[in-house]
């Protein structure tokens, strides 16, 4: 009887565990998930992958009612390792909620038909590898008309040659690099949207010398980065830029990936009395620096930290606190369809998007459906050529790539009054900078 | 001079963390025998949950922490009873399972992760708690990260005299050094163990609420603490409580002393070196034995 029981226990323990299980690899791993689709589409009867050629020769139907197709749109993200948060912040909601609304719209309207969206997603485990076999199964087997990009400078490189040899236009947003305008002569249909890593260094640069201008700050700043290509780039080029401009550097250090103990960095820091501190972090960093900052009370007239600072996390926990600290990104509430965006943002996918990157990403992919639109059906070379060469109008405004490179973001943000507005460029501010920022509240 | 007494004294007390990481599972490992690679999935765990009750319901970590360490050991106690022991069971023998177990740990961390990320994703928690600047020796130190030394402290003092001034504690080091010899003096191994096993999970969860008050995290995180911790484990004698408490708080004073004089971009390089060489030179850690 007592062995029985036992034996009772242990295979509900077992069901349960193969569940988890179950319910695990359901949530990590890749399931195709169709999105949602408000019309009763027919069944896909044709589409057997249309190539340039044949979607081209297809369908002369001039008829009123166009017939309702799908668009089999895939991409592969990181839903988990240590991509995970960036992509889930700032990519895959704006996937989810642009196919929300383009289906709630009726659809894509091209010269063979009306097409709604469908997403199949992939896991890529934040693995390069991952990402390009996954890549490879959308296309080969899955048979999508279009791809969408990754999150992340190395998984966009590590996946481009794969965009690249299927002819896939790919629209990058987080891959933000100085080495672009070399990558987009190999492959024409790289594309970025978030600017070049220099382009952001001298914005800061820009911005302080500004302030100098105004008799607001001095010229002593230090410097420090995280060291990462994306770090070393940002300070490499911030570097140059403070020693052209007469800058003074009272520290400049690399820390390692990951770490969690910046008192003894600030410490030292505050005993050079800089008048700008200025961080190329990520974002665990960019959350545990004010810590620091005020545990050891240092409070320079400028506190500019890299990546995070614009995201909905930082606020949450700061508050009051994040009043004055600068980063990347910054947004302008006043421009049109933007605050809409972010409340249907919230709405539909239950999360903030963040200051920098989210609306960016929205936009990118509104370019390639007024892309596909102006080409009129699924011919992915032209909708490159379109991409490269058209102007679109998006929820950041006007979008006009040069060089397959977006130029024209907001580059530097602050936190005024709960919101991150927009610093840099300064003819498209959204505010005046706060400086000296206030102290830290206890 | 000033400025090396400030970095000794945040050296320490940041060290605290490394140790009260390592105490766990140091006696998950080293007493109970099974090296618990789920011990990180279990923390993030802790954390979550303390981030949670925290930013719904405004509960403050210290109560979470009196509701979380209780409910941990019980979990921990279920795991072991319910997953470990069956496999010694069907390996019959303590030893015999020792290798399976650690794939077994392995797996169990999928699980715990997985199960995770279906709910939350990747996204990054993060909160302020108990950031408040206290006077130190002439150094000014967060009272969070002062509390997960003095956790640490208490933790590793208990687990001491527990281990060696107890009767129990003696049985419980009996089955360190050999499981399945120990029944033959009367010690319930499956017992004291799970006990032991279980009191690991409690400072688990302790560690992850603490965590969770200074340091952003997410879910995949899981693993980099499993290593940190297994790292400090090994520094300071697998099993030896004491030993776990040192290696962390030496960890901490270089962390400190390598950011402060000579380059934050060495730390991690220092950490390592130092843990390279306490394997190369020490066979069973820092104090040349191990507790068993």
């Amino acid at each position: 009887m007592h062995r029985y029981t036992r034996r009772a226990v242990l295979g509900l323990v077992g069901a349960a565990s193969v569940s988890a299980l179950l319910a695990a690899c359901g949530g990590g791993q890749a399931t195709p998930t169709p999105a949602p689709q408000p019309s009763p589409t027919p069944p896909p009867v044709q589409q057997p992958s249309p190539t340039p050629t044949q979607a081209a020769a297809a369908t002369p139907t001039v008829v009123a009612t166009k017939p309702r197709k799908t668009m089999r749109v895939g991409f592969a993200i990181s839903k988990s390792g240590p991509y995970a948060a960036g992509a889930g912040i700032t990519i895959y909601p704006n996937y989810i909620l642009w196919a929300k609304d383009v289906n709630d719209a009726g659809g894509i309207d091209l010269s063979d038909g009306v097409y709604t969206v469908e997403l199949i997603e992939y896991d890529d485990q934040s693995s390069p590898e991952e990402a390009i076999k996954a890549i490879q199964r959308l296309v080969n087997q899955d048979k999508v008309d279009l791809l969408l990009p990754p999150w992340g400078t190395a998984m966009n490189l590590a996946v481009a040659p794969v965009f690249h040899e299927f002819g896939y236009p790919q629209l990058g947003v987080a891959n933000l690099s100085d080495k672009t305008p070399e990558l987009v002569k190999q492959w024409p249909g790289y594309f970025t949207f978030l600017g070049t890593s220099s382009q952001y260094s001298e914005a800061i640069a820009d911005l302080l010398g500004d302030l100098v201008n105004q008799g607001k700050i001095g010229k002593k700043v230090a410097l420090i980065y995280v060291d990462d290509a994306f770090g070393l780039e940002l300070s490499q080029a911030a570097r140059k830029k403070f020693g052209a401009t007469g800058f003074e550097l009272v520290y400049d250090q690399g820390y390692p990936l990951g770490t969690t103990d910046f008192q003894p960095i600030l410490t030292d820091i505050k005993q050079r009395q800089p008048d700008a501190f200025v961080a190329c972090s990520y974002p665990g960093d960019t959350l545990t620096l004010p810590e620091a900052a005020m545990v050891v009370d240092f409070n320079p007239p400028v506190f500019l930290t890299a990546v995070g600072t614009a995201f909905p996390v930082y606020i949450g926990k700061f508050g009051q606190n994040a009043e004055g600290v600068m980063g990347l990104g910054g947004i302008d509430p006043k421009s049109p369809g933007l605050m809409d965006y972010y409340k249907r943002h919230k709405q539909v996918t239950g999360q903030d998007p963040d200051r920098w990157g989210s609306p960016i990403c929205y936009s990118s992919l509104q370019v390639l459906q007024q892309a596909l639109q102006r080409v009129g059906k699924i011919d992915r070379q032209a909708i490159i050529r379109e991409i490269a060469t058209g102007s679109f109008q998006t929820i950041i405004g006007t979008v006009k790539l040069e060089g397959n490179i977006f130029y024209g973001n907001w580059l530097l943000g602050q936190w005024q009054n709960g919101e991150f507005l927009a610093l840099w460029p300064k003819n498209r501010a959204a505010a005046a900078p706060l400086v000296p920022k206030p102290a830290w509240k206890k | 001079m000033a400025s090396l007494l400030d970095a000794l004294v945040t050296g320490i007390v940041y060290g605290g963390i490394y140790a009260l990481l390592a105490l766990g599972l140091t006696l998950q490992y080293g007493v109970a025998r099974i090296l618990n690679l789920a011990y990180g999935d279990f923390l993030i765990a802790a954390a979550v949950f303390a981030t949670l009750l925290y930013q719904r319901y405004q509960l403050s970590p210290l109560i979470s922490l009196v509701v979380l360490l209780p409910a941990s050991f019980v979990v921990h106690l279920l795991v072991y009873h319910l997953v470990f022991v069956q496999l010694e069971r069907r390996r019959g023998s303590w030893r015999a399972m020792e290798a399976s177990s650690i794939l077994l740990a392995f797996g169990l961390s999928f699980v715990v992760s997985g199960a995770m990320l279906a709910i939350f994703g990747g996204q990054l928690f993060s909160y302020s708690y108990l950031l408040v600047p206290i006077q130190l020796f002439g150094s000014v130190v967060p009272a969070n990260r002062l509390l997960a030394l003095i956790l640490a402290l208490a933790f590793g003092a208990f687990a001491y005299l527990l281990l060696v001034r107890t009767r129990i504690g003696t049985a419980i080091r009996a089955i360190a050094v050999d499981p399945d010899g120990a029944p033959l003096a009367g010690i319930d191994v499956r017992r004291w163990a799970g006990f032991t096993f279980a009191f690991g999970g409690l400072i688990c969860a302790a560690t992850g609420v603490l965590i969770s008050m200074f340091q952003t995290f997410n879910v995949p995180m899981g693993v980099t603490f499993t290593l940190k911790a297994l790292v400090v484990v090994i520094m300071g004698g697998v099993g030896n409580a004491v030993g776990a408490l040192f290696a962390g708080l030496i960890l901490g004073v270089t962390e400190s002393f390598v950011a402060r004089f000579i380059s934050p971009g060495l730390t991690l390089a220092a950490v390592y070196g130092l843990f390279v060489l306490a394997v190369l030179t020490m066979r069973t850690g820092i104090f040349g034995r191990a507790l068993r």
